[in-house]
């Protein structure tokens, strides 16, 4: 018992130590933000972490909890006073207008960043979101549904909830959950769809964060389904020639009488996949038949598409051929393989040249492919050509080598013996 | 009289022909079992003879500048006549002309036939072959292609890596802080003017120590002839052995021309040097056993940079290399087997390490 009791000197040694951590200690170890210091600590829904208020953009531009909660997060005894401007959780019905109080002030704005639009308010109450929740619905999406609430990071952020890269799913969390769809009548396929999409593939094979997204046909803040009238208005934001080809197309008139939307009708909307020649055409794969019936003029003309595209096709195939082979012989062949891109360049073009729906402007393009294939192809005959040369001349030249090897030999011994 | 012997009678009246070629008549070659050995030195000889007469050849089109040196060369390989053969030989040939040099340098070196007095002759034959390699380096950037310019960016490196005078070496070869048109220009100036005048002093001087050392008999032959003395044999040099000689000439010929026709070199994609370095970039096989070794050396190796370490490694084990003939144990009778130890250590450690650098990703 001796060894542990304390002597009086040894108590007030630790009592003095204890003394000085504290009064040098503790104020620093207190932070300003009362509110953090609580909510760490609670659990869900109340629990707001140090790390995820600090990865949060707007407490990174030196705005607190009270700028959207009021209260004075000084003072643990105002930061929940009523007194002090305390509102406590806000409602969901009054969330647009509270990010609008900073977000739809251009002057405040500028001064975290002045190239930030500032027009998402006036834009989300022009969306089917934003309408709704004016007529009483609360269940449609607020801006803290798609941007998170307490971790909210800019759209540059990989981890936010509304980079590129996320937005569908972030959209999915609603749309594609069929309870909660439900009271709306809504499909709840799309994020299935657009996942076997060749926009999907782009954004997350590719990395190319410029390809479409749910936002980039539907809008973000103003978000809306596009009416058949302007599917064609949002596809040709991206694909202008198209649009142009097809505003001059016999379909434009045709869809419009019938009631179809322009670009969907084929492509369809949410799953489009990669075109292929075959789509245009008379066999199984072809969707023209979904309209013509055999031997009329569009499946006339569509045969005559098709053929122009696989004839191009197969000449491109076969040139690549022949001068992979003299490639693969030693032979230098690339500037004909180079000036092969220019065929591949008219084959695109030729298939954009299909939503005009006329065979002659396909072929057209085709035929500005079909000169640099038959070019190329001759490079590829002549280079085999002369790699034949060029083996003819080497077992001539061993000939003659080894006969010279042969007659030295026979010298050799001509003289010694 | 034949009008050869009219020339001949011709020739002698003014500068005294008969005199002149007496020697060469009487000279003779030890003939053995390791004769065959002697035909690597005349080989890599008459590959340089070949580099030579190609390389002034190409002279006549290349264009030593970074906007053409890239086009000049497809120039030369898909539109000049024959132009594809002269830029392939003089590629194969470079390779060929290396490997024949080592091989030369090893049979001299198991051989023994460094030993007195024939140190100079080794001294100006491994500077020779050093020089090769000098040939190889500053040829390869010559066609300005993407492995080029990156396997120059790293060798130049490597040498920025010497103690002291590292930096001021990078930037001599680079004419700049960068790999530019510059280097290109200057790597020009070094393979066909700098290089060729040393190259043909060092290798004049070489044949002309074979001429006056005559060609060493290995210890063991020596050994036979002593006990056996009938058995020793002597060969002519004109015209016996240097028949012989073009026999072995033709042989490398036609190797010469099955690799240029059946594989012609390459040209690959002109340099950018904004590009990023291509993955697995490697130098020529005659570095790589060099380039593998410096990538496995530790980056730190007791707080010291692991590849000035290698470098400095290197550079010793060069020094040693060259001094070989003076610094072989003479007190003791097998103190040439550390010399025949170093140089088989050298070979598999060359070879196992050229190989892994293949192989390694």
């Amino acid at each position: 018992m001796r060894a542990i009791t304390m002597s009086r000197k040894t108590e007030a040694r630790y009592i003095f130590a204890a003394c000085l951590f504290l009064f040098f200690f503790v104020p620093l170890a207190t932070s300003d933000n009362t509110c953090l210091d609580c909510h760490s600590a609670l659990d869900a829904p109340l629990q707001v972490t140090a790390d995820e208020f600090n990865a949060n953009i707007h407490a990174q531009k030196g705005l607190t909890c009270a700028s959207c909660h009021g209260g004075n997060p000084n003072s643990a005894d105002d930061a929940m006073n009523p007194k002090a401007g305390f509102r406590g959780h806000i409602d969901r019905k009054r969330v647009p207008e509270l990010c609008g109080s900073c977000h739809a002030d251009a002057a405040y704005m500028r001064q975290y960043n002045p190239s930030l639009r500032t027009d998402q308010l006036a834009q989300y109450h022009t969306s089917v979101h934003g309408q709704k929740l004016k007529s009483g619905d609360s269940r449609v999406a607020v801006c803290t549904d798609c941007h998170s609430v307490h971790n909210i990071r800019p759209a540059s952020d990989p981890h936010s909830t509304v980079n590129p890269l996320n937005v569908a799913t972030t959209c999915s969390r609603c749309h594609a959950d069929q309870n909660y769809m439900k009271p709306y009548g809504l499909k709840t396929t799309q994020f299935a769809d657009y996942k076997q999409s060749v926009h999907y593939q782009a954004m997350t094979e590719r990395g190319d964060l410029s390809a479409p997204t749910c936002t980039t046909c539907h809008g973000n803040h103003g978000a809306a389904p596009p009416g058949v009238a302007s599917v064609q208005n949002v596809c040709s934001t991206c694909h202008v020639f198209q649009a142009q080809l097809f505003e001059d197309s016999p379909h434009k008139t045709a869809f419009a009488s019938a009631g179809l939307p322009g670009c969907v009708t084929c492509h369809s909307n949410h799953v489009i996949h990669r075109p292929n020649d075959d789509m245009v055409s008379t066999g199984a794969k072809s969707i023209c038949t979904d309209c013509h019936t055999a031997d009329d003029a569009g499946l006339t003309a569509a045969k005559a598409i098709n053929g122009h595209l696989l004839d191009l096709q197969s000449r491109i195939e076969r040139s690549k051929q022949i001068l992979d082979r003299a490639s693969q012989s030693g032979m230098e062949v690339s500037q004909p393989q180079l000036d092969l891109n220019q065929a591949e360049d008219a084959l695109t073009k030729a298939r954009v040249a299909v939503h005009n729906f006329r065979p002659d402007k396909v072929a057209k393009e085709a035929a500005a492919g079909q000169t640099v294939t038959d070019k190329t192809y001759q490079a590829g005959v002549s280079a085999l050509r002369e790699r034949n040369y060029r083996r003819m001349g080497l077992g001539i030249s061993l000939l003659v080598i080894g006969a010279t090897v042969i007659g030295l030999r026979f010298w050799i011994r001509e003289i010694e013996n | 009289m034949s009008p050869a012997a009219h020339i001949q009678t011709w020739l002698d009246e003014r500068f005294g022909w008969a005199e002149l070629i007496h020697p060469l008549e009487k000279k003779t070659v030890p003939h053995h079992r390791l004769s065959y050995w002697y035909f690597l030195g005349g080989m890599t000889l008459f590959l340089f003879m070949v580099q030579v007469t190609t390389g002034i050849l190409l002279l006549l089109y290349y264009r030593p500048s970074a906007n053409e040196a890239f086009e000049s060369v497809q120039y030369i390989s898909t539109q000049v006549r024959f132009g594809w053969l002269v830029r392939s030989i003089h590629s194969w040939s470079a390779n060929l002309m290396i490997f024949t040099a080592f091989l030369h340098m090893f049979s001299v070196l198991f051989l023994r036939a460094y030993r007195k007095p024939r140190e100079l002759t080794w001294l100006s034959g491994v500077l020779a072959l050093f020089l090769a390699l000098g040939f190889g380096f500053s040829g390869y950037l010559l066609p300005w292609n993407t492995l080029a310019f990156f396997a120059t960016k790293v060798g130049t490196e490597v040498a920025g890596q010497v103690p002291l005078i590292g930096p001021w070496i990078m930037m001599f070869l680079r004419g700049g802080p960068d790999v530019t048109g510059a280097t290109l220009t200057r790597f020009f100036g070094f393979h066909v003017a700098v290089l060729p005048g040393i190259m043909t002093i060092l290798l004049s001087l070489h044949v002309l120590l074979v001429q006056r050392f005559g060609i060493s008999v290995p210890p063991s032959v020596e050994k036979q002839w002593a006990y056996f003395p009938t058995e020793r044999q002597e060969m002519k040099f004109f015209p016996n052995f240097l028949l012989r000689e073009v026999m072995a000439w033709y042989v490398a010929l036609a190797v010469l021309a099955v690799l240029a026709a059946v594989f012609p070199w390459g040209l690959g994609t002109k340099a950018d040097p904004f590009a990023p370095a291509p993955a697995g970039i490697k130098p020529e096989w005659y570095f790589l056993f060099a380039f593998q070794t410096l990538k496995l050396i530790p980056a730190k190796i007791f707080a010291i940079d692991g590849e000035l370490i290698g470098v400095l490694a290197f550079g010793l084990a060069g020094l040693v290399w060259i001094l070989l003939p003076f610094i072989e144990p003479k007190r003791h009778a097998n103190g040439y087997r550390a010399v025949l130890a170093l140089g088989l250590f050298a070979v598999l450690y060359i070879s196992s390490m050229t190989v892994y650098g293949f192989i390694a990703k």
